[in-house]
């Protein structure tokens, strides 16, 4: 069925094709007569029956045909006699239409309605299951379908897993088994059925088997689909855990009315300034998981009701589920000292995508120093002008280093839960990565490098909270770097995946981190203090990750990198400056994730490309369609319709109106005229300075 | 054979060809000869069909193999006096088996005698695209055949295990003794192998290395011994070792092996239903020939079984061919003769040929190939590997004992193709020697490995004798199951129930102005006896074309060669 080329049409096969529709035409309007009178006689359904032997494709025809059989169904004289021939009828129209296709959509769709009614035997859908199986053993109609039965009848997981297994050894090039496999000890593992109790017991055998595939033939990639679903078993503990917070804990946090305090005792990852009277609480988490509200989560302070804190989902998505969550704490404007413990999951309700429940309770603890306001607000913002300039930076003193190297460790949450049980998660990688090591020996294989990275990848984050390092990392590097020149057509993943590499090196240890700590200190400003920023400037980043080590950054320059996308960024809550200069941006709509930060002032995006292609691809490309909110809003908000300048840059106004941006940099992209210029400033009536001009 | 009754005599009596015995390469030429509108007439001095090819009852094989393994009877007195202008040469039937060793250990077998078709010429498969597979589908003659596939190969040892033959990707894949890199390189070898064929630019072997012995190009391909093992005598079916250029007769080139790789890989999955390489006739290998027979029938040949032919009729003067005398006295002429490899021509003793005929003469003896062809044919009651029955064994040189220069080939076929009592196996064994002593010694090697011969049968002394000389492994193998105690793979020997044992003469084929055809060779399947064949009918009818494309009788023959299941 696969790999067969395709043959041009001969004239005599045209003529006969315009012979066949011709018919088809005097069939399908006599059909659709009888269809719209409601006429379900013997010989109306037989006419529908002969126009899905010609054209399965036709699902009006199949309706038609459920709508009769209700029909019969309800008759008065109606006996179980009478059922199983008109069932008994479907079917073998089923079976004739799947003949003619057997790809046919409406013909599997109407073959599993039939058996709804519960009709047919198990036997027979296998038999028939197993003629089509040997005619395209790939088709992936005929395996769906075949789940469907396997599940209604009550077939065992074990048979049907023994039967993938003897279609795998007639050839294993079979995506659709290989994934049935997948599918069939998913359920097993679930069901913790005899045998299939400890994935420690089962994933090294699977591993053992696909090998086998692998070795025999690399260039196949059906094996490969199954071993990233094997390296996915062992990586992925099942319940999610909370991999970070801020603060962190054991932490002090800083507030100030106004800005930062300089003083040596606080640690940079923890003060804040804050002029909402609120602070925020990131829970991040190892997975994307629901359930997170005031009940599953619960933070004692004395200055704050638990039931009053809301916490708000932050992915892209509009779905109530997400890595990361946050709610915002409100502190009150006098002098406070304060311990905040905060509590995740000890009542059961927090759950991963997948099905998991949150089922390792956790808590941390911080302290809260509340500064009041000094002085006015407003006088002090108006000249402030922050510039991201080389000579404003310098090296991050070392007589502050110390905080650091305390507080360094407070970055992540350690779990100790799996670490007993998961050493076979690390025998399991230790032996796939000596394994690939010897496949990549005899052969130069992309998809082996790629899966080579991937479990170096995996053992490094493994084995993180316990060597403190990771180890592998330069060697990932190269292999992705490797991968971009061997394989120019996936270029840009590759470049992601070792973006995001760099980015866990560069946040893996104090030392690494520190070497992109920069003092800000502008010669003009009247600053009292010098906030930290994280450059991660001119490293070639096409992606940004790593978040759950960057949660405490407030400012952070990521100018001159390959940026395309900006994706996770939500999760750094406290960003209050950022400088995306020269990178790749190329619409407008790629910033939504800023559009959760709420303390961003400053904002620079020179010198990409937005507006550069009349036509905005990312929207297309974002993670779900469904998930995607742009102008789901717009329609209701009526300042928009009213303004002609605004419905044209509606984009720009989604985007832009729940900024509270106080400086921003725009020059250098396409879009960036005077007239757009001006709808900004229409947009953003707080903006006070845009493009180092001042606003008045 | 003496008893000849009464035949009508033939009408016509000249024909454009006479075809003497009915063994797989006269009866494909018979047919390819009638096809070509030539009036032919097919004898045989068997009341069978397939001569040396055929497939008989267990009691007529003996016989028929006792029938050819003495030596000529002196001439009758001198007959070249005949009154008319021809002069006679006396046929004498050349010995062509030796070493016959029949036991039985099983009394009641011969009574069920024709229950079994046991070939003359085993082991012999058709590979799924070989010669054979075309010239049946291309001549039609398929429609008279039935066949099924022989499910595996497996490659034997000393100790009585049968490794199975990685020979494709899934059995590759599925292979347990393999190491992942080992299948790797086998798996890319024949990668190189498929894109050399297909003439992939990047994937080109070197003409140098195509030249080159095929066992150095496995070596440069970096392939461990027991892959290189499986590929040069499992797959291309090498016949002697190919490591020891002392003892190598036929030392396969990188170019050979290739094209023997094409044909094994071209062979799995032709036919939907054969899940191996190869093909097995049902009631036996004697059906081909008696196909073609039914093939030439149809296009006019004429048949005359259990007619044997007395003496050839040579003009006086020329010493050219005229015709041939039968047993029943009749004379047929003909313009040409194909002769059997079981007949040679006499002379008178003290009379000298016409001169013409002397310089003719050396080449009336047929050319003897070097050496031999041990056969053995075994009958069990249980199959030598349980849940498969028909298979293929080959034990490459050296694998049973350290003198063992050539390979063994063995091929079990159970009742399902209809060649013995249901319920029981025939295993065909044979491998090339230079004498009978060293050829039993071979048979009887894998005999010891793989079955028990019953202690009570007098024959059985010989076979037991004979182990002594073999490697003390096999000794050891035998006297251990013998005496009751399991063997290695923890199951029971399949027991021997009859078998027999012979050398076979290798004979080429002959071409003159009397053309004989080749003995049953060595080979697994029928390639070499078609080229053969085809060879002495582009002699005898130069401007004939062998089979003509027209001559496609049925459209969908595909539909028909594929075996059944």
């Amino acid at each position: 069925m696969h790999g067969r080329p395709r043959k041009a049409p001969k004239p005599e096969d045209e003529a006969a094709s315009s012979a066949k529709a011709q018919k088809l035409r005097a069939l399908q309007t006599q059909f659709f007569t009888f269809h719209h009178n409601k006429i379900y006689t013997k010989e109306a359904v037989e006419l529908s029956a002969k126009l899905l032997e010609i054209n399965p494709e036709s699902y009006t025809a199949w309706n038609y045909r459920k709508l009769a059989v209700e029909h019969y169904l309800n008759l008065p004289d109606c006996n179980p006699d009478s059922i199983k021939s008109v069932l008994d009828d479907e079917l073998r129209v089923v079976e004739n239409a799947l003949r003619q296709n057997f790809k046919s959509y409406g013909a599997w769709h109407h073959r599993k309605w039939v058996l709804s009614k519960g009709h047919s035997s198990i036997d027979n859908e296998l038999r028939l299951l197993d003629k089509f199986q040997k005619a395209d053993s790939r088709n992936f109609h005929a395996w769906n379908y075949r789940r469907y039965v396997a599940e209604s009848m009550k077939r065992s997981e074990q048979d049907e897993l023994k039967y993938a297994e003897d279609m795998i050894y007639t050839n294993f090039s079979n995506y659709s088994a290989w994934h049935n496999r997948s599918v069939l000890l998913s359920a097993l593992f679930e069901k913790k059925a005899g045998g299939f109790l400890l994935k420690e017991k089962v994933l090294p055998e699977e591993y053992e088997f696909i090998h086998q595939a692998i070795f025999t033939d690399p260039d196949d990639q059906s094996g490969w689909f199954y071993h990233l679903w094997l390296l996915d078993q062992t990586v992925t503990t099942d319940s999610p855990l909370l991999a970070s917070s801020w603060p962190g804990h054991g932490s002090d946090v800083l507030l100030v009315g106004d800005r930062c305090y300089n003083g040596s005792a606080f640690s940079p990852f923890s003060a804040l300034h804050s002029d909402s009277g609120s602070f925020p609480i990131v829970l991040y988490f190892n997975q994307p998981v629901g359930g997170v509200n005031s009940s599953t989560v619960t933070v004692e302070c004395g200055f704050n009701k638990n039931e009053d804190l809301f916490w708000k989902p932050l992915s892209a998505s509009n779905s109530q589920t997400a890595q990361v969550w946050v709610a915002h704490l409100k502190v009150p404007s006098s002098d406070l000292h304060s311990t905040v413990e905060v509590s995740v999951g000890h009542s059961k309700g927090i759950i991963s995508t997948r099905g998991f429940v949150y089922s390792h309770p956790s808590m941390f603890s911080f302290k809260v120093h509340v500064q009041p306001m000094e002085r006015d607000s407003s006088q002090v913002s108006v000249a402030e002008n922050i510039s991201l300039r080389e000579e404003n930076f310098k090296v991050y003193g070392t007589q502050s280093e110390e905080s650091i190297i305390d507080s360094f460790d407070q970055l992540i949450i350690k779990n100790g839960h799996e670490t007993t049980a998961s050493n076979w998660r690390f025998e399991a990688l230790a032996k796939e990565i000596e394994c690939f090591r010897e496949l990549l020996s005899l052969v130069d294989c992309k998809i082996g490098k790629l899966t080579l990275a991937r479990l170096l990848k995996a053992y490094d984050a493994m084995s993180y909270p316990f060597a403190n390092k990771l180890v592998h990392s330069e060697e990932v590097l190269e292999l992705y770097s490797d991968l971009m020149k061997l394989d120019p057509t996936h270029y840009q993943f590759y470049k992601d995946e070792h973006s995001i590499v760099l980015l866990q090196k560069v946040t893996s240890s104090k030392e690494s981190l520190l070497q992109h700590c920069f003092q800000y200190k502008d010669s003009a400003s009247s600053a009292i203090c010098d906030p930290i920023c994280l450059r991660l400037n001119n490293l070639s980043l096409s992606r940004m990750g790593a978040f759950e080590k960057l949660l405490w950054v407030q400012m952070l320059d990521l100018s001159h990198n390959e940026l395309q996308s900006i994706e996770g960024l939500e999760a750094m809550q406290l960003l209050s400056c950022l400088s995306l200069r020269n990178n790749k941006l190329r619409s407008l709509t790629t910033l939504e994730p800023l559009r959760k930060l709420k303390s961003l002032r400053i904002l620079d995006i020179s010198y990409n490309q937005i507006g550069d292609q009349s036509i905005d691809t990312t929207r297309y490309v974002c993670s779900s369609p469904l998930s995607h909110s742009v102008g789901s809003e717009l329609n209701r908000d009526e300042t928009v319709t009213s303004d002609v300048a605004l419905i044209n840059n509606w984009e720009a106004f989604f985007i832009f109106k729940d900024f509270n941006l106080n400086q921003l940099d725009i020059v250098g992209n396409t879009i960036a005229d005077e007239k757009f210029k001006s709808v900004l400033v229409k947009i953003m009536p707080k903006l006070k300075q845009l493009d180092g001009k001042l606003l008045d | 054979m003496d008893d000849i009754p009464p035949y009508p005599p033939i009408d016509p009596t000249t024909f454009d060809l006479i075809v003497i015995g009915t063994g797989l390469p006269e009866s494909i030429i018979a047919a390819a000869a009638s096809t070509a509108s030539k009036s032919v007439l097919h004898l045989d001095p068997n009341p069978f069909y397939g001569s040396h090819f055929s497939s008989l009852p267990l009691a007529d094989l003996p016989s028929f193999l006792s029938s050819h393994s003495t030596s000529p009877s002196p001439p009758r007195s001198p007959s070249s006096d005949d009154p008319n202008e021809f002069s006679l040469l006396e046929f004498a039937t050349r010995p062509l088996y030796s070493s016959i060793d029949i036991s039985t250990f099983s009394p009641n077998l011969d009574q069920h005698s024709r229950k079994f078709n046991l070939d003359v010429a085993g082991p012999r498969v058709l590979f799924c695209a070989d010669k054979s597979i075309e010239l049946l589908l291309r001549t039609g003659t398929n429609q008279y055949m039935e066949f099924k596939s022989v499910d595996a190969t497996f490659v034997g040892d000393n100790k009585g295990n049968l490794w199975s033959v990685p020979d494709s990707r899934a059995a590759i894949f599925k292979d347990k003794s393999l190491g992942l890199v080992e299948k790797n390189k086998l798996m890319r070898f024949f990668k190189l192998v498929q894109g050399h064929l297909a003439g992939e630019q990047d994937v080109k072997i070197s003409e140098e290395d195509l030249q080159s012995p095929f066992v150095d190009f496995l070596n440069k391909m970096g392939l461990p011994p027991k892959i290189k093992s499986f590929i040069l005598y499992a797959i291309a079916m090498a016949d002697y070792d190919q490591e020891d250029t002392g003892v190598c007769r036929d030392l396969l080139k990188t170019k050979d092996g290739i094209d023997q790789l094409a044909l094994y890989n071209a062979s799995i999955g032709r036919f939907q239903n054969a899940s191996g390489a190869f093909l097995y006739p049902i009631y036996g290998q004697g059906e081909l020939s008696q196909a073609f027979c039914r093939r030439a029938a149809v296009k006019g040949c004429l048949y005359v079984l259990r007619m044997p032919v007395t003496a050839l009729l040579v003009d006086k003067d020329t010493g050219c061919y005229k015709g041939v005398r039968l047993a029943s006295g009749q004379d047929i002429f003909s313009q040409k003769l194909i002769l059997d490899p079981t007949f040679k021509v006499t002379l008178p003793l003290g009379s000298s040929p016409p001169l013409p005929l002397k310089e003719k003469l050396p080449f009336f003896s047929l050319k003897d190939d070097k050496g031999k062809i041990a056969r053995g044919i075994c009958i069990t009651k249980t199959s030598l590997k349980p849940d498969i029955s028909n298979f293929l064994v080959v034990y490459p040189p050296r694998s049973l004992f350290p003198e063992q220069v050539t390979s063994i080939r063995l091929l079990q076929i159970a009742s399902n193709l209809a060649v013995c009592l249901p319920g029981m196996f025939v295993l065909y064994i044979s491998a090339l020697c230079n004498d009978d002593d060293q050829g039993k010694k071979l048979i009887h090697a894998v005999m010891n490995t793989l079955l028990t011969v019953p202690l009570d049968s007098e024959s059985n002394a010989a076979v037991q004798s004979e182990t002594a000389e073999i490697g003390s492994a096999v000794q050891d193998e035998t006297s251990e199951s013998s005496s009751g105690g399991p063997s290695d793979s923890g199951e029971e020997k399949p027991t021997l129930l009859w078998s027999a044992l012979y050398s076979q003469e290798l004979t080429l084929g002959q071409v003159d102005f009397i053309c004989s055809t080749p003995m049953p060779d060595g080979k697994l399947n029928y390639n070499d006896l078609i080229d053969t064949t085809f060879k002495i009918f582009q002699e005898i009818y130069p401007e004939e074309e062998f089979f003509p494309e027209t001559s496609l009788e049925n459209p969908e023959v595909d539909g028909d060669a594929s075996p059944e299941t």
